[in-house]
């Protein structure tokens, strides 16, 4: 009896487990955004979060990814649901053009008014009906001044001096990795040509004996550390990162670089629409913006938030480069799914393309199994005797 | 007829969490990511990625060498200790592993890298630092490291059984200590040989944390690219089908280890 009753308790959690999760209450909004990328009150800054739930009472559960590509993969494969996402330009385009955003109602967020004119109705969303931009920054190279010389970090060829082999970090994401690539060989990143692509992959191929590893957020922690020389990064992050080593400095490569926005939207299957609105409106906010902004380093897209800023970042080339420097670089715009496969398969040859040690092990491998298959045959044939003796 | 029902709840769990999902992954291996028609494309594939496949099989093979060489000497002098002493080793061997995983391995990391504990050291010294980590070896360290216990553990449990009365008697028949040992005693740990082998062998082809962490970009393990597929690339359909390929080959290696302690068994009972 008393096993029966085990049994059926067994049963009864082992159906509770599959129930799923307890819907998210009304007051309660779940942002995935990008890592290190809010302003979290750590060194005297504000607490963008804290002061929302505060201001609003509405609880923020804030989860982060580390590249336009894995926020995609999350959302596509479903199981969770976010009320907020930040992802960059090219990304929002592919979610609109896949019907995976929820239109904004602006009369929600009555603070899209001090978003500047220049960063309105952008190529990724022509109308501005799905996103409200949240900062914008650039591409650059990052390098530390101790081993790097100013002229080599010049270009990108840079991350491709074999001086530096074993010092130099890489995106671990395809889009921004295929542009540096694009950028020294002169091709547009929006191209969705297979051969330039190719040839992309290939030079991307060549990188790889000098390259110490693909990274994103890992990116701080090698810089600061002197663990690594030579980073392509973002902007706005470099700030962060000088403040914890003043011998890194930032470029921007005369071959070319990327520009971007990244920007606030509702993906579809939201909980809470309406807190998902007051927090872009929120973070709109110029005194928010501005705080916010201080502590991240990258650009922002409201001129009054950046009247409250910090004059030392409003003024840094790094930041705010000037229209000059501007002409060199470049937007993602959303390629079409074919290119983008394209890029994929290519970027994941460039990943698994071996070292040169792999031939030796292919030997090794095969020798050994060589030996064993013997051995195996051996005894077989060692214990067929056995048993014709026995007989 | 209570125990079958015993049985239920995991029976049931078995179909849900084991055989529905295997079928899930055989479905996605052999389906188009873009118009999820039946194809082999994926499966076809899979040359390309052979070299990768082969050294995740050598660096495991080789950590479960290395495991067991290291493995066994401790195992059997735990198995020779006093009762108490037993099971303060044992925890002791068990302690790491109540830490995180990924906590164990960044700590390696942290010892490693070029400006790590060790390398820091090196330099003080006045010389050249070494290239320690993001080397093939680094990555067999951080899988010796992680999945020894897993090693010992099923070695000691076997030697801790043998029966003593046995090792005796081989003496009293004029056995050297050495013949004791390998007519006796290794045959009859062969048992926790082969389960310390397949428990080391098998995380450890399939592992892409320690690759990520303590490998190069040329040591990209077959673990790290099927991560990459449902992560970054969002191929699943590619991913699965390396999943499926890595399953089959971990099913041949080990079959191909239970052939060696078949003989095994069979050359004690031949002996004895």
């Amino acid at each position: 009896m008393r096993k029966t009753i085990v049994c059926l308790l067994l049963v009864c959690v082992l159906a509770f487990s599959l129930m799923p999760a307890a819907c998210a209450s009304d007051n309660e909004i779940t942002v995935y955004n990008w890592g290190q990328y809010i302003s979290d009150g750590t060194d005297g800054s504000l607490d963008v979060i804290a002061e929302f739930e505060k201001e609003t009472g509405i609880k923020v559960n804030y989860l982060t990814f580390d590249s336009n590509e894995s926020m995609y993969t999350k959302l596509k494969t479903g199981g969770a649901a976010y009320d907020i996402i930040i992802p960059s330009d090219y990304m929002i385009g592919m979610l609109i053009e896949e019907n995976m955003l929820e239109p904004l109602n602006f009369d929600n967020i009555p603070n899209y008014q001090y978003i500047d004119e220049a960063f309105r109705n952008q190529a990724y969303d022509p109308n501005n009906m799905y996103s409200v931009p949240y900062t914008w920054g650039t591409v650059g190279l990052i390098y530390n001044t101790q081993y790097v010389s100013a002229e080599d970090a010049a270009s990108w060829n840079c991350l491709w001096n074999k001086d530096y082999a074993g010092k130099v970090l890489m995106f671990d994401n395809p889009r921004d990795a295929f542009a540096i690539a694009e950028s020294i060989l002169g091709f547009s990143y929006n191209t969705t040509d297979t051969a330039e692509l190719q040839q992309a992959a290939e030079l991307l191929k060549q990188q790889k004996d000098v390259v110490q590893s693909y990274v994103m957020d890992q990116i701080f922690d090698k810089m600061q550390r002197g663990e690594a020389w030579a980073a392509p990064y973002y902007a706005g992050d470099f700030l962060t990162m000088v403040e914890e080593n003043p011998d890194l400095a930032f470029s921007y490569p005369q071959d070319g670089f990327n520009i971007f926005i990244d920007a606030m939207c509702i993906p579809k299957g939201c909980q809470n629409k309406e807190g998902a609105e007051a927090f872009i409106n929120f973070l709109c906010r110029p005194d928010i913006c501005a705080a916010n902004l201080d502590y991240l380093g990258y650009s922002t897209p409201e001129s009054a938030a950046k009247e409250l800023m910090d004059p030392e970042v409003t003024s840094s080339p790094v930041a705010y480069p000037d229209e000059q420097t501007l002409s060199a670089s470049e937007s993602f715009s959303s390629l079409p799914i074919e290119a983008t496969q394209t890029m994929n398969d290519l970027w994941l040859g460039v990943k698994t393309t071996g070292s040169n040690t792999t031939l030796y092990i292919i030997v090794s491998v095969v020798a050994v199994l060589a030996v064993a298959a013997v051995f195996i045959v051996m005894n077989a044939r060692r214990r067929r005797k056995k048993a014709r003796r026995c007989k | 007829m209570k125990s079958k029902l015993l049985a239920c709840p995991y029976i049931v769990w078995m179909i849900l969490f084991t055989i529905i999902p295997l079928g899930i992954v055989f479905y996605y291996a052999l389906t188009d990511s873009v118009t999820g028609q039946f194809t082999l494309a994926n499966l076809a594939g899979m040359g390309n990625y052979l070299p990768i496949f082969l050294r995740s099989i050598w660096l495991a093979m080789f950590s479960a060498l290395i495991c067991l060489v290291i493995g066994y000497p401790v195992a059997y002098f735990i198995a020779q200790c006093k009762p108490t002493t037993q099971r303060f080793l044992e925890m002791l061997i068990m302690l790491p592993m109540c830490m995180s995983f990924l906590l164990r391995t960044l700590a390696w990391v942290a010892m490693l890298e070029d400006t790590g504990i060790i390398n820091s050291f090196i330099c003080a010294i006045g010389l050249k630092p070494l290239p320690l980590i993001r080397t093939n070896g680094a990555v067999i360290l951080g899988m010796v490291y992680n999945y020894l216990p897993y090693m010992i553990l099923p070695l000691y449990s076997v030697i801790m059984k043998i029966d003593p009365r046995l090792i005796e008697a081989a003496l009293d028949l004029g056995c050297t200590p050495r013949l004791v040992f390998s007519r006796v005693i290794l045959p009859l740990s062969g048992p926790g040989i082969l389960s310390g082998i397949t428990m080391v062998f098998v995380p450890a082809v399939s592992t892409f944390y320690i690759s990520q962490k303590l490998g190069s970009p040329g040591t990209t393990l077959i673990g790290d690219v099927i991560e990459s597929q449902f992560k970054t690339a969002y191929n699943p359909n590619l991913g699965a089908a390396m999943s499926l390929v890595l399953m089959v080959l971990i099913f041949i290696c080990v079959a191909v280890m239970n052939r060696f302690g078949e003989s095994d068994g069979e050359e004690v009972i031949a002996k004895v």
